[in-house]
């Protein structure tokens, strides 16, 4: 089995970036991979607990919670989540929280890497 | 046990989007890198700013003035500082009509690296040798 780490750049809402960005995680998660997931950018809007779920827009809490359950590492960029006013009080319980060395070191053993949506 | 390459393609112009500053910042972070590795690995970094991306390498940006934020001036002057390999597109620069002469240096901060303008033929190297590739 292989290490995949995932950054997905795009926020929730406005783009399925993310959306595809996650339940990618989760079918390798599923098929017995590693997988990391750095969240940076606009990325890091997704850590927001109490995400209502409302039927016209993306909803990522669900889908983080189970990455995590299954094992799937998930770190936040503190930098750029402190920047958007969101704080680790209000987050997801499991998602780490560091800076971007964090990143690389998952980089340096991973077999793939993919940047997923941003501008 | 050993170094990776990792490629950091800058292709956006700056301060339309956060694309560049982020290249640079993940790129420049690989200094501490080491505290989740074992002992004899790390990464070692490439920039190559390519296309609009070399519009980023311009002197004289006031984005703390007009934007109240760090310029990418000083992003790439950390990144020499603390001795990345940064690559500039020759054919780009030429496209944009930018003189070497033109482009950030960081010698009066004490920077050994500078800027290196190469042919994309070398990037496209450096593209081909590299472990992971990111664009940005």
């Amino acid at each position: 089995m292989g290490t995949l780490t995932i950054a997905p750049f795009s926020s929730l809402v406005g783009s399925k970036s993310m959306d595809f960005a996650l339940k990618l995680a989760k079918a390798a998660a599923d098929k017995g991979h590693k997988v990391n997931i750095w969240l940076t950018s606009n990325g890091v809007m997704i850590v927001k607990s109490n995400q209502k779920h409302l039927k016209d827009y993306s909803h990522a809490e669900k889908y983080v919670k189970e990455l995590l359950d299954k094992g799937v590492e998930i770190c936040v960029c503190e930098a750029c989540a402190l920047a958007r006013g969101i704080q680790k009080s209000e987050a997801i319980e499991g998602i780490k929280w560091d800076a971007m060395h964090w990143y690389l070191a998952k980089i340096y053993n991973s077999d793939r890497v993919l940047h997923i949506g941003g501008e | 046990m050993s170094m990776i390459d990792l490629a950091f393609i800058i292709q956006r112009p700056p301060y339309k989007s956060e694309s560049s500053t982020l290249g640079l910042t993940h790129a420049i972070s690989y200094q501490v890198v080491d505290m989740f590795l074992d002992e004899g690995q790390g990464v070692v970094p490439k920039v190559c700013f390519i296309g609009e991306g070399v519009l980023n390498c311009l002197s004289g940006q006031k984005a703390m003035e007009h934007y109240g934020v760090t310029s990418i001036e000083a992003h790439i002057k950390n990144a020499l500082l603390v001795d990345l390999d940064i690559f500039v597109c020759k054919e780009d620069l030429e496209r944009f009509s930018i003189g070497e002469d033109r482009l950030v240096d960081a010698e009066d901060m004490g920077a050994d690296k500078k800027l290196q303008v190469v042919p994309l033929s070398q990037i496209q190297s450096i593209i081909n040798n590299c472990k992971h590739l990111f664009v940005f």
